[in-house]
């Protein structure tokens, strides 16, 4: 099982990324520098959190348009799951890999904390190995998490099961306190039409060893990690 | 050939900046404001001399950079430079 995590100027969670998959799995991820003119065939693509390009012209953007970003639109294509976090959700979003927008906090303020996750579908190797309808725990830290879409699109990711996390409270309720950023329909988290491809907010990688405070996070790893090495 | 491409959000997209700007300008004792809405200006110098081919490049760029299409809108004016 091979597995790459991608490093663009600017990337700043790549190692917390690189450290989490190497403690599932027991192997370290290649670190891919984004202008390395191959990417080598892996099992699973990860865009780490961070601020690309400086958040410049809007997150994710620029990165987005970087041409390692082709050969990964054509890797998930092929079915190779991509998982984006944080700035790597941005990018996703910014390259048409998954639908939407992420604008800036309704607060106008960067949120660095805990949130609570409501696991919204188990239908993807990324959640199978949660409950469908547990609330896990997960940090998050973004600026720019205000997940936007137009409603035709928001029909489409609740009728295909798409939302694979919502920000609930401890309890598994949606308020609106429990919403860090202002995201539409209280989304933290959302699949491709094909299932392989997850973009999300929050950091789970950040969550997976004692040490870290609590190990929610880490069943998103073994899941994907486990299904990619069988 | 100099261009000026502008994005704006598109109307019905929440604008938590231009929100927080009108408050500003309020609190600054500018009254009579309906609303703020924040966008971006692009000052592009092109070498391409037609405008038909000009417009036709930079709103390429725009499409596939400079805004992002699913919240913003565009619009690209050129603008007569010494040479024109």
């Amino acid at each position: 099982m091979k597995s790459a995590v991608v490093v663009f100027p600017g990337s700043n969670r790549d190692r917390d990324m690189i450290a989490a998959i190497e403690k599932v799995s027991g192997r370290a991820p290649l670190a891919v520098w984004y202008a390395d003119p191959d990417m080598p065939p892996v099992d699973l693509i990860v865009i780490p959190g961070g601020f690309s390009y400086g958040d410049y012209l809007r997150s994710g953007a620029i990165a987005a348009r970087a041409p390692i970003m082709r050969t990964i639109a054509e890797r998930a294509a092929a079915g190779v799951p991509v998982l984006g976090i944080c700035n790597g959700f941005q990018t996703l979003c910014e390259a048409g890999l998954l639908p939407g927008v992420l604008m800036r906090n309704a607060s106008l303020r960067f949120v660095c904390r805990e949130v609570h996750l409501r696991v919204e579908t188990t239908g993807c190797a990324f959640t199978e190995r949660y409950r469908k309808g547990e609330v896990i725990r997960c940090p998050v830290a973004h600026g720019d998490g205000n997940y936007r879409t137009d409603e035709e699109t928001l029909a489409h990711l609740n009728d295909e099961d798409r939302v694979a996390f919502r920000y609930v409270d401890g309890s598994g309720a949606r308020t609106a306190s429990a919403n860090p950023n202002g995201s539409i329909d209280d989304i933290a988290g959302i699949l491709n039409r094909r299932r392989n491809v997850l973009g999300m907010m929050p950091h789970p990688e950040n969550l997976i060893e004692p040490l870290h405070g609590g190990r929610d996070g880490r069943r998103l790893f073994e899941g994907i990690l486990g299904r990619v090495a069988a | 050939m100099k261009a000026i491409v502008t994005v704006t959000l598109k109307s019905g997209v929440l604008d938590p900046q231009g929100k927080a700007i009108e408050g500003a300008l309020a609190s600054l004792g500018f009254s009579g404001i309906d609303s703020v809405r924040q966008g971006k200006i692009f000052e592009i110098e092109v070498e391409e001399a037609d405008p038909a081919r000009a417009t036709a490049a930079l709103s390429a760029m725009a499409e596939k950079l400079l805004a992002n299409t699913v919240i913003e809108n565009y619009r690209v004016e050129l603008v007569p430079g010494r040479d024109a």
